[in-house]
């Protein structure tokens, strides 16, 4: 008759979880996409091509980030900045900058590549594309604007979370400049304009200090 | 038997076979609605009103998808299994009867998709009809994991079929007993009748009490309706005894290599079983539609609706015990199963025959060598 506890035991668990969801409650699932989780700070989520406040790119063409990558999935070429109409501070700029999101894997080598923060990751993961030449975004796709939205190739979508991009620059102030674990954040820190720039983490200033 | 007999006949059988396509639509929704809760999900909530339309989707869906047929398949049976495990589910649901009948044009007509005098026999036969389906699709299917779902099927079905036949022998000794009656019957419209009442006159010193007891078979028949429960669970190739389908172990079991319409049949057959056994034991074991009609009291079309709606409560909580357990229990391993039918169910139900037979014996003829 031990068995017959057992399934008892069994019933119950199964019967009484049901009857709590037959209300409603303890229920786990995320009804995605109207309902979104929240991500994690630093979170590895498609790329942004970041401005400085003032609207010039920050990407200067380096390719960096293009040697750093580990999938090979990103292309830069750089260019001389027309004197008249400088893109970027200094001498060039990027002219074409494409990432094959079909080979990205995510890992981020190309932020900490990046000697002047043009390349971070937003939040965005919805990236599914219907077409192969779709999944390699261009400056077109990867460059915010001026006031520093970012864009989204389907910005129409009902379901697109455009918020998910204005984390566009969140998590390289957990990395250091220069690696350097005491300048965290602290020198070599350039903001964007726009809702993509983000506030100081809450014990940055204290932090800063005790590194001096 | 002229054209309003014909036409009679032709509402019954379309009226069970509408009935049985919502209600499989319904309880496909349930199913997963009911182990969703259990598994703390929501379960299908997109597709209208709390998801109840996702069955209608996934149904249009495998309507119009492409039936693949693999090139090794023996073509005329892989395409007739499906065939033959949709038509004996329907068939079987057509012997449950599901109301005490109506008055159409100065004819009694019963409420059951036909009502035949040898009605468990021919539900016997039938669920035996819907294992040649499994076997024949795992058979020709031509692909290993189908044929072993096939195999399984054969011997899972031949030893949990035995104890059903005989737990529902008991049943039908048992409605010997019925005042009035001379002997057991095979009709379920006649069973469902002789547990119209109560079981007052049974047992004269708890009279009292047994007045308040409907006359449902269950009561006596307890052992019997739990063998009836766990073979038709198992008979149905229902968790914990679905290792037909094994999913983790054999892709999909013998429908692996079916797509498309073909697949939804099997589907359709599976649930429409499910709620045919548990209608058949509602029947057998709860009184099929008796109950309370409140003639005089409610309104006419209320009363004459209400069997219907009694046999539906009475079939939906076994339903949804089925589904109980499908959330519950693990699957069972194949020599456990083996040996759940053969050596326990089988004697178990053959004891109980004979127990039950024994005390049937005394109460109608009294104890032997007296006189």
């Amino acid at each position: 008759m031990g068995i017959l506890k057992e399934f008892w035991k069994g019933f119950k668990v199964t019967g009484s979880i049901g009857l709590r969801g037959l209300f409603g409650k303890d229920i786990v699932t995320t009804r995605y996409p109207s309902e979104m989780r929240s991500k994690p700070t630093r979170f590895h989520g498609r790329h942004v091509l970041n401005r400085y406040p003032d609207g010039m790119e920050k990407c200067i063409g380096c390719e960096l980030c293009a040697g750093a990558c580990p999938a090979r999935c990103i292309y830069v070429r750089g260019a001389d900045n027309p004197p008249d109409d400088p893109r970027s501070p200094g001498e060039r700029f990027g002219y074409v900058y494409e990432i094959n999101m079909l080979r990205c894997i995510f890992c981020g080598l190309c932020v900490e590549a990046c000697p002047t923060e043009a390349i971070t990751m937003s939040h965005l993961f919805e990236m599914s594309v219907t077409n192969r030449n779709d999944a390699i975004h261009t400056k077109k796709e990867l460059l915010m604007a001026e006031d520093g939205s970012v864009p989204h190739i389907y910005r129409e979508d009902p379901f697109a979370d455009l918020a998910e991009l204005d984390a566009a620059d969140g998590w390289l102030r957990a990395t250091s400049p220069s690696g350097v674990a005491a300048y965290e954040g602290e020198t070599m820190w350039q903001a964007t304009p726009g809702p993509a720039s983000w506030a100081p983490e809450p014990d940055q200033e204290t932090r800063d200090s005790e590194h001096g | 038997m002229d054209w309003v007999d014909l036409l009679l006949v032709a509402a019954r059988v379309v009226g069970v076979f509408a009935l049985l396509v919502v209600l499989t639509i319904v309880n496909i929704w349930l199913e997963r609605k009911i182990v969703a809760d259990m598994q703390n999900r929501v379960g299908p909530a997109r597709a209208g009103p709390w998801g109840i339309l996702q069955t209608l989707a996934d149904g249009v869906k495998l309507f119009f998808k492409e039936q693949v047929t693999p090139r090794k398949v023996d073509l005329g049976a892989y395409l007739l299994a499906p065939f033959l495990a949709v038509v004996p589910a329907f068939l079987i649901f057509m012997m449950v009867p599901l109301g005490p009948g109506l008055e159409v044009a100065g004819r009694q007509v019963p409420l059951q998709g036909a009502d035949l005098n040898i009605g468990i026999l021919f539900i016997l036969a039938m669920s035996s009809m819907a294992v040649y389906a499994v076997v024949l699709a795992g058979w020709s299917s031509g692909s290993k994991y189908p044929l072993l779902g096939g195999v399984r099927a054969t011997a899972q079905a031949i030893s949990y079929e035995a104890a059903m036949g005989l737990a529902m022998v008991a049943v039908v000794m048992f409605s010997a007993t019925a005042p009035g009656a001379e002997s057991g019957t095979l009709s379920l419209a006649e069973i469902v009748e002789r547990q119209s009442g109560n079981w007052s006159g049974t047992v004269a010193f708890l009279d009292p009490v047994l007045s308040l007891i409907p006359r449902w078979y269950v009561f006596p028949q307890v052992v019997a309706f739990v063998i009836f429960f766990l073979s038709a669970v198992a008979e149905t190739n229902r968790a914990p005894f679905d290792l037909v389908e094994a999913e983790q172990e054999l892709v999909g079991g013998f429908h692996t290599e079916y797509s498309g319409i073909r697949f939804a049949m099997f589907f359709l057959a599976e649930y429409i079983n499910i709620l045919s056994m548990c209608a058949i034991a509602a029947t057998l074991f709860f009184g099929g539609w008796n109950g309370p009609t409140w003639e005089g009291v409610m309104p006419g079309w209320i009363s004459a609706i209400l069997p219907v709606v009694w046999l539906m409560l009475k079939s939906y909580v076994l339903v949804v015990a089925f589904f109980w357990i499908r959330a519950t229990l693990p699957r069972l391993r194949y020599d456990q199963l083996m040996s759940l039918g053969w050596k326990r169910l089988i004697p178990a139900s053959m004891l109980w025959l004979v127990v039950s037979t024994v005390v049937i014996g005394f109460r109608q003829f009294g104890l032997p060598f007296i006189g």
